[in-house]
């Protein structure tokens, strides 16, 4: 095939419509998002007394967390699933979370006594953690890169990296429901480690999976 | 002067996402031998035959098209295809087991130089269109290698035109992927 052939073939293929990336990756945060919904009710129950802790901030704090990582995780998921998108330009947005994790660390540390930070930091259920919030994440982070696959990310293993980032704060949010331990040490610790897993995962998959 | 042409390309390029084929044609010809040039300069880098460069080329024309819902219309369009002529050169290149370490040059530059001849050793490209199976390598063939239009191809195969547009599009999209797992 000459290169003229190819292009008059394209030409012919001009009529077919495909749908907006952001919309693409809306569709994927919803689905994925669901999808761990249901799989936390499967799986596990908020925690009892869930209603008395409502206005804890602590117990709040880890909804925060978690909704902010997965916010600027999409947001960035949608600049890199377009050829030319760049990660500077809103690498900002995971200051937020970040950010808000410190400030809850350090508050945390001033407010408590340090004989019990040890104590806090382990917290009671540190292993469901670990093992929970992957497998909450596994369904949205295969949504999110089955939408990211239908944009064309010039950088797919970043690209996936984000996508698991991203998952991890979703999972993170629902896991939050039924997990016993509120400290920011237990956040910043255990979260953390588990959504860093699932953003290794993404990024193992994005390799594979999210080149074009 | 430069900025106009990349004006054109983008008003060209809305005009296709609207669905005209006759600019998208236009657009696709004006932009060729810019990509065959950052695909050249590609291959000379990295110290590879820039007789295969066309290989390049038309992956790169296939991935614009099969990705051009990624384009934001009120962007230029000039980084958005340099960004994938990048992404095609440096993915082939690692295919054949070369890497390219040099920034390509802005679109912009190359746009200045003088535009390369085609050369036609597509051997290549000719057996993977071949290799295309059933249905869909017969109208890709019937509408590229023999131009016909997607009514002309309806006709000569005995098919709707609605049957001969969704074997073209698979198609098409299956021919990027053998490109892909061609060296992989």
């Amino acid at each position: 095939m000459r290169t003229d052939e190819l292009i008059h073939a394209l030409a012919e293929d001009v009529a077919v419509k495909e749908r907006e990336p952001a919309r693409t990756l809306a569709l994927g945060v919803v689905v994925g998002a669901v999808l761990a919904g249901l799989v936390f009710a499967i799986l596990l129950r908020p925690r009892p007394g869930i209603v008395q802790v409502a206005d804890d901030l602590r117990f709040l704090f880890k909804f925060v967390e978690g909704g902010t990582l997965a916010l600027a995780g999409v947001a960035i998921c949608a600049s890199l699933m377009r050829p030319s998108g760049r990660l500077a330009g809103r690498a900002w947005l995971l200051a937020v979370p970040l950010g808000l994790l410190l400030v809850a660390v350090i508050t945390e540390l001033l407010v408590l006594p340090q004989q019990t930070w040890g104590a806090r930091l382990i917290g009671v259920n540190w292993m469901y953690c670990l093992a929970f919030i992957p497998v909450i994440a596994v369904a949205p982070l295969a949504a999110l890169l089955m939408a990211m696959r239908h944009g064309a990310p010039s950088r797919p293993e970043l690209a996936g990296a984000i996508a698991g980032l991203s998952a991890g704060g979703i999972a993170a949010f629902f896991y939050a429901l039924h997990c016993p331990d509120d400290s920011p040490l237990f956040v910043a610790t255990w979260y953390m480690l588990a959504i860093a897993a699932v953003t290794a995962a993404g990024a193992f998959a994005g390799r594979r999976y999210l080149r074009w | 002067m430069i900025s106009a042409r990349e004006d054109e390309w983008a008003n060209w390029m809305r005009a296709s996402l609207a669905g005209d084929g006759a600019a998208y044609r236009v657009l696709l010809e004006a932009m060729s031998p810019i990509l065959r040039a950052i695909a050249r300069n590609g291959f000379a880098r990295a110290g590879v035959s820039v007789a295969e460069a066309d290989d390049v080329l038309q992956e790169t024309l296939l991935a614009i098209h099969l990705k051009r819902h990624t384009w934001q219309q009120d962007q230029p369009l000039g980084p958005w295809v340099a960004a994938i002529a990048r992404y095609k050169l440096i993915d082939h290149l690692r295919r054949r087991g070369r890497r390219l370490e040099v920034p390509i040059e802005p679109l912009i530059e190359i746009l200045a130089q003088a535009p390369p001849e085609e050369t036609i050793s597509d051997e290549e490209v000719r057996r993977l269109a071949e290799a295309l199976q059933g249905r869909q390598g017969e109208v890709v063939r019937a509408v590229a290698i023999s131009r016909r239009s997607i009514g002309e191809a309806a006709a000569g195969l005995r098919m709707s035109e609605g049957a001969v547009r969704v074997a073209l599009h698979r198609g098409l999209k299956q021919l990027a992927t053998l490109y892909r797992l061609e060296n992989a």
